[in-house]
């Protein structure tokens, strides 16, 4: 699949904002005052700036307000829903905060929304059966994993920020050779695709057309797995290396500051990658992955 | 609405004939001609005339080799256009209701003032059926010729789809898959017409016709005995003499 950049920066922010603010919300990390405004801010900022980044590849996004009518069947719909839910129940939390109050149950409810969140993000990828590599439930762990682990990172709650590193980091290696078996799971082959098949083994003789299609550009976007054995190794050691950074530099921003970074690098690689890697079974009618 | 139809009146669809389609791209042409002043936005092109062309187009004509285990291979060549699934995953998948399919005839369709152009029913197609259009920003597909097949404007003969009218080898059918008399039905039961890739759950409503089991080859050619030509002359004294050594 194309790793579009907008798509990109959206899922990293806007799970990373909104995993921040289920902490916040939790009242796991209880910064009062002008912090408390600004954990708030920068929770928002990542959220809505990563909503805003995903209009970006819209054919039309002037009209991106009839996405909140199909919720009954569109989890593209339902992300829309419970994205818009989560900040507007985070509201009364944060003034709350400011004020020096926790946040109590209206905090929880505002939590389970962000969570919500994040979980229909992944499943508008983790729906797509043409995408075997996303149709599967590492999809939602994976968003879910790097959504929290980020939020905890930037709670600055060192012991939790150096467990939830490990464990993301485990789970993304996993992702990684869990999901290249994916596509032979799934079943689609050109013997399949076409019904040729039953005749015997089909190979493409001719391509339909001579140059690029959308198709080709979107679905079936081969360059961007030039290097994924080293992007891959990159994305699991930065996810993980916020781990030994929390352990051995004292606590506070000096610890914080590169192990949210870290963090993010590995993010970006690892969703570069969750994009770049997916192989879309309309390849196989032109022979490719 | 993007919730599917639990059943829809007709079923109305294609049988493509892979033994008798012989890849001339009638069907790609007719249909992009159609397209381009009948529903919807034209089908846009960028770069048609120069070094990297592409442009949007609703159906297209793939050529494949299949090898069977004895035998020499086969060449096929294999329209693939949108196969108006009853359950179309790229009808769920849409956030704005513009995909949706409709209950009395089952097609499939896009409501392109509706469209926020995602992409996200061309991930969900298993079969590439869905491009988005580079010029207008919406999502294209087959509309099954919806403003020619029951428009009272043309002559009865024509309101088929644009890419059955025009293929030169009747490899192309159009009809109601829901009437088991209909030629679309009988061909598909007589022929043992199939779903493209059945394990994606979509249930296609086109069918492929396989192609037709050739006879094994012919152990001498009818053209034998006029190839076998007997010297006379000198060239045959010379042929029988050289033939005794």
């Amino acid at each position: 699949m194309h790793p579009a950049p907008s798509v990109i920066l959206f899922t990293v922010l806007s799970g990373l904002g909104f995993g921040f603010l289920t902490c916040l919300n939790l009242g796991l990390a209880l910064p009062q005052g002008i912090g408390g405004f600004l954990a708030f801010a920068v929770g928002y900022g990542l959220a809505v700036g990563g909503l805003i980044a995903s209009t970006f590849h819209l054919g039309h996004p002037e009209r991106a307000i009839r996405a909140f009518t199909q919720w009954r069947t569109s989890w593209l719909s339902r992300e829309g829903w419970a994205a818009v839910l989560a900040l507007l129940g985070t509201a009364p939390v944060a003034l709350g905060a400011m004020g020096g109050a926790r946040p109590g149950l209206l905090g929880l409810v505002a939590a389970l929304l962000c969570l919500a969140t994040i979980g229909c993000t992944s499943m508008i990828y983790a729906q797509l059966k043409t995408v075997p590599r996303w149709n599967f439930w590492t999809t939602p762990a994976l968003f879910f994993g790097f959504a929290l682990t980020g939020g905890v990172l930037l709670s600055d709650l060192p012991l939790a920020g150096e467990v939830l590193s490990l464990a993301l980091a485990f789970l993304l290696a996993f992702s990684f050779v869990r999901g290249d078996r994916r596509f032979a799971e799934a079943g689609a082959t050109l013997g399949s695709a076409t019904g040729l098949g039953a005749i015997g083994s089909v190979r493409v003789f001719e391509q339909a057309h001579t140059a690029g299609n959308y198709l080709l550009r979107e679905m079936i976007h081969v360059v961007g797995r030039k290097h994924s054995r080293k992007l891959r190794m990159i994305a699991v050691v930065a996810v993980a290396l916020p781990a030994p950074i929390l352990a051995l530099l004292p606590d506070g921003l000096v610890a914080m500051i590169p192990a949210v970074l870290f963090h993010l690098i590995g993010a970006f690689a690892a969703r570069w990658l969750f994009f770049a890697e997916a192989e879309h079974v309309v390849g196989t009618y032109y022979g490719k992955r | 609405m993007t919730q599917l139809p639990a059943t829809t009146g007709k079923k109305l669809g294609l049988v493509v004939d892979l033994d008798t389609c012989v890849g001339c791209q009638a069907c790609v042409t007719a249909c992009k001609g159609w397209n381009d002043q009948g529903y919807g936005v034209p089908l846009s092109d960028q770069d048609p005339y120069g070094s990297d062309p592409s442009g949007t187009f609703l159906n297209r004509v793939h050529a494949y080799e299949v090898q069977p285990e004895a035998g020499p291979a086969q060449i096929v060549n294999f329209p693939r256009s949108c196969l108006h699934c009853e359950a179309a995953p790229c009808v769920t998948v849409c956030p704005t209701g513009a995909s949706y399919k409709r209950v009395e005839d089952g097609i499939v369709l896009v409501n392109e003032d509706a469209c926020i152009g995602c992409g996200l029913c061309a991930w969900a197609c298993p079969y590439g059926a869905r491009e988005l259009d580079a010029a207008a920003g919406v999502m294209k597909k087959c509309t099954l010729c919806v403003d020619r097949i029951y428009n009272e404007n043309l002559p009865e003969e024509d309101r088929e789809p644009a890419c059955v009218r025009t293929c030169p080898t009747g490899a192309r059918h159009f009809g109601d898959f829901a009437d088991p008399d209909s030629k679309v039905s009988r061909l598909t039961a007589e022929r043992g017409g199939f779903e493209l890739m059945p394990e994606m759950g979509t249930k296609p409503t086109n069918r492929y016709l396989p192609p037709r089991r050739k006879g094994p080859p012919e152990a001498a050619s009818p053209l034998a005995p006029l190839l076998d030509i007997q010297a006379t002359g000198f060239a045959g004294w010379l042929d029988r003499m050289l033939g005794k050594i």
